[in-house]
């Protein structure tokens, strides 16, 4: 018999879980004295639940694991909420374990205690209360069970202290059956032959690939069915990496902040292949104007309730990305004949791009898109980029060309400020050793800055890339473009001074103002910096501002475009 | 459009918050439900009247089918099927009232399942419209307090919704 805390450090051990980001608290003591007793499991001890929560996040989603974060409960509870939601919005696998008051107390208004289950109901896949010992070990095995598959999410269990103090007998179950949760795999072979007619009709193709790509990692899959088909491919801010940015058939990111030929070619495709996405309002703008055009949809994805929910599907076909565009090739080795006015299509995108909607405006300062298009050369394209939320973030997307799916960790879905330098940490510790930027904000870095003394502790060389405009500029975009140029709060004023506070907590801090020094700063802290952690605090250009853009309430076609102003 | 969703659910505790908390966040109807325990202890069977167009009816029986805890769903307005709904009224019996209170509770095939001298308990069951034409039948000075159980249904014949 072991106890309940032993439970769960052993259900850690036999899910292979190798690190887990937490911070402890009264009611997770006892699991963390068995965290102590042991040297399988390694504990990065944050320094703020929200981080932890990021981190695992990020861990999961820079590999193909499971993140695992614990807190204890009441206050550690309600920081990791953002967290989840996060995770939750761009279905990420996760298990968050959280301590709870002692059964007898729940209900009491306990100290520390709040409704766990009840408070992140909304935003996780699942979660559970402990409730006898008993059944701690199968709830852990459910949880990282249903976390992992179907549509991945964040599923949280809690556990009251005295659960965790109760012995009881181990016995991990190798595997696990339950009668209401048998998500989908294959998809039905009838769907995808239709699917693959209409594919060979088809005379304005295109791909349009989302995280689900990523997710399932269907990536190498996808790239031999497009190359197969000759059709053109465009990425969804979270399938950045599912296609190689740098082939020559990929268009680019569509959206919001999209290239002008992606935009184009997915409005005026008369076919296309929904891959693992959502057409969420970020992607296809206004919904009426996106319908307007007549076209057949194929949509691949797990999630049953993601397809037509926005957009009218013609072919749905539920099932997990990986298996189904491995139909789809077995079936295109029976012959496959691209129709000729594919060629035209081509033609007119090759127009499209001729537009070359990513050139920006030069300038004395430096500019946010030169510093990541030096970030992508001095890296060789092959880091692991995080981002936060705002003007640098669609920077880091539209100009870091990646050709690797995992290599781009960001919050797409929930838009959290502040996941950028804990995205690197959660990325490091599941990839030791690789290269990692944060390309931030000096409004987001601040709302998880605390993690640099996280780095300190733990050496996690992340190279912080600060594009700092003094201001909120993703506010201050739209304030300039939609409300006259009413900066209402979007100035970030009395910044602290970046390159001292990264001293301060031990780093190595540098501050870039010229155009010239932005390579050579970064090939310094590439080299001769690869082990510290390096905060670059490149002070860009004010007035940058991100294009291509489609306005709230326009159409996908209808995009402001960089000397349109 | 009026729908009947039926729902097989694990009897687990929060199942029922699970289910609420979709329709509340997804903007979703309630028009009334009912959930209690089958055969099988470990399931329950939760009713829900809805309303919405079809997209949205689509969309509710896919997020529904994405709990963990929901074994399965059906909407049974989709066929055959039988539907009740159950309601207790008090109402003020007396003086020459007290006579037509039974008397329209026998048309309607109420039972009086409750008397004092001043006020009757009637108990009826029947489709939700007919509750509605017993209401609206009735003097509404007299409707003391009502409570109705919401719709629950059933598929007719061979059509069973079972693990
Ligand atoms: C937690 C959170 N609060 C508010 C927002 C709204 N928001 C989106 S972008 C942005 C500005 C970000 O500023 P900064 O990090 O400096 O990036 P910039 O746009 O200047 O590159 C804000 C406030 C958000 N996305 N997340
Ligand atoms: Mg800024």
């Amino acid at each position: 018999m072991i106890s309940g805390a032993e439970i769960v450090i052993r259900c850690l051990q036999e899910e292979k879980v190798d690190c887990v980001f937490g911070y402890p608290g009264g009611s997770v003591l006892h699991i963390y004295d068995a965290l102590f007793k042991q040297d399988q499991v390694k504990h990065i001890l944050v320094r703020h639940e929200q981080a932890a929560v990021h981190a695992a996040d990020a861990y999961s989603r820079s590999s193909q694991r499971v993140g695992v974060a614990l807190v204890t409960s009441g206050p550690g509870v309600t920081n990791t909420v953002t967290g989840i939601a996060t995770a939750y919005m761009d279905s990420i696998p996760m298990v968050v374990l959280t301590g709870q008051v002692p059964t007898q107390y729940i209900g009491q208004d306990a100290f520390q205690e709040c409704d766990t289950v009840g408070i992140t109901r909304p935003c996780v896949k699942h979660n559970f209360l402990v409730k006898d010992v008993k059944d701690l070990a199968l709830t852990i095995k459910k949880a990282f069970h249903i976390a992992a598959t179907g549509r991945p999410g964040p599923v949280v269990v809690d556990i009251p202290k005295d659960i965790t103090a109760q012995m009881c007998e181990f016995d991990y179950p190798k595997s696990i059956q339950m009668r209401s949760y048998n998500p989908v795999v294959k998809g039905h072979l009838g769907q995808i032959k239709k699917a693959v007619q209409i594919l060979q009709e088809a005379k304005r193709p295109i791909i349009y690939a989302g995280g689900g790509v990523i997710l399932s990692d269907a990536a190498e899959k996808l790239t031999e069915l497009a190359r197969k088909l000759n059709f053109p491919v465009t990425n969804t801010l979270m399938g950045l990496g599912g296609y190689p940015a740098t082939d020559a058939q990929s268009v680019g990111m569509l959206g919001m902040h999209g290239t002008f030929e992606a935009n184009n070619a997915m409005h005026y495709a008369d076919v296309i292949l929904a891959v693992g996405a959502r057409f969420d309002d970020r992607v296809i703008g206004n919904p009426e104007h996106f319908s307007s055009e007549k076209r057949r949809v194929i949509h691949i994805d797990i999630d049953p309730s993601s397809i037509s929910k926005r957009v009218k599907v013609d072919v749905p076909i539920v099932g997990n990305v990986l298996d189904v565009i491995d139909e789809m090739l077995k079936l295109l080795d029976g012959g496959f004949t691209t129709d000729p006015e594919v060629a035209d299509w081509w033609k007119q995108i090759d127009e499209w791009r001729g537009r070359k909607s990513l050139a920006y405006r030069q300038s004395d300062h430096i500019m946010p898109q030169f510093v990541v298009e030096k970030l992508y050369e001095v890296t060789g394209g092959d880091a692991f980029i995080t981002s936060d939320v705002g003007q640098h973030q669609m920077f880091a997307a539209q100009y870091y060309k990646f050709d690797k799916p995992r290599r781009w960790i960001n919050s797409g879905g929930l838009g959290t400020m502040g996941v950028g330098l804990p995205y690197g940490m959660g990325v490091l510790m599941a990839n030791p050793g690789a290269q990692v930027a944060c390309v931030t904000g000096e409004g987001s870095i601040q709302m998880c800055i605390q993690e640099m003394s996280t780095c300190k502790q733990y050496g996690l060389p992340i190279k912080i890339i600060n594009l700092n405009n003094g201001m909120l500029g993703m506010v201050r975009q739209w304030q300039e473009m939609f409300y006259s140029k009413r900066y209402s709060q979007s100035y970030v004023t009395s910044l602290p001074d970046f390159v001292k506070l990264a001293e301060a907590y031990g780093h190595v801090g540098m501050r870039i103002e010229k155009p010239e020094d932005v390579e050579p700063a970064l090939r310094k802290a590439f080299t001769e910096h690869k082990d510290d952690l390096v905060f670059m605090d490149f002070i860009i250009d004010p007035g940058a501002n991100v294009f291509p853009m489609v306005a709230a309430g326009k159409g996908l076609t209808e995009m402001i475009l960089a000397e349109e102003l | 459009m009026r729908h009947i969703i039926s729902i097989l659910i694990e009897n687990e505790s929060g199942a029922l918050s699970r289910v609420a908390g979709l329709f509340s966040a997804r903007g979703y109807n309630i028009e009334s439900l009912t959930v209690a325990p089958t055969e099988d202890p470990s399931l329950s069977r939760m009713t829900i009247l809805t309303s919405g167009s079809d997209d949205v009816l689509e969309q509710i029986t896919k997020q529904l089918n994405k709990l963990v805890d929901v074994v399965k769903v059906v909407d049974l307005s989709e066929a055959a099927h039988v539907e009740r709904e159950l309601m207790l009224i008090k109402v003020r019996a007396t003086g020459k009232d007290r006579e037509e209170m039974k008397r329209m509770a026998d048309i309607f095939r109420g039972r009086i399942i409750d008397v004092t001298e001043s006020t009757y308990v009637i108990e009826l069951t029947g489709a939700s419209s007919k509750l509605d034409s017993f209401i609206a039948a009735l003097d509404a000075g007299l409707i003391l307090e009502t409570v109705r159980t919401g719709v629950c249904g059933i598929g007719r014949g061979d059509r069973i919704l079972k693990v």
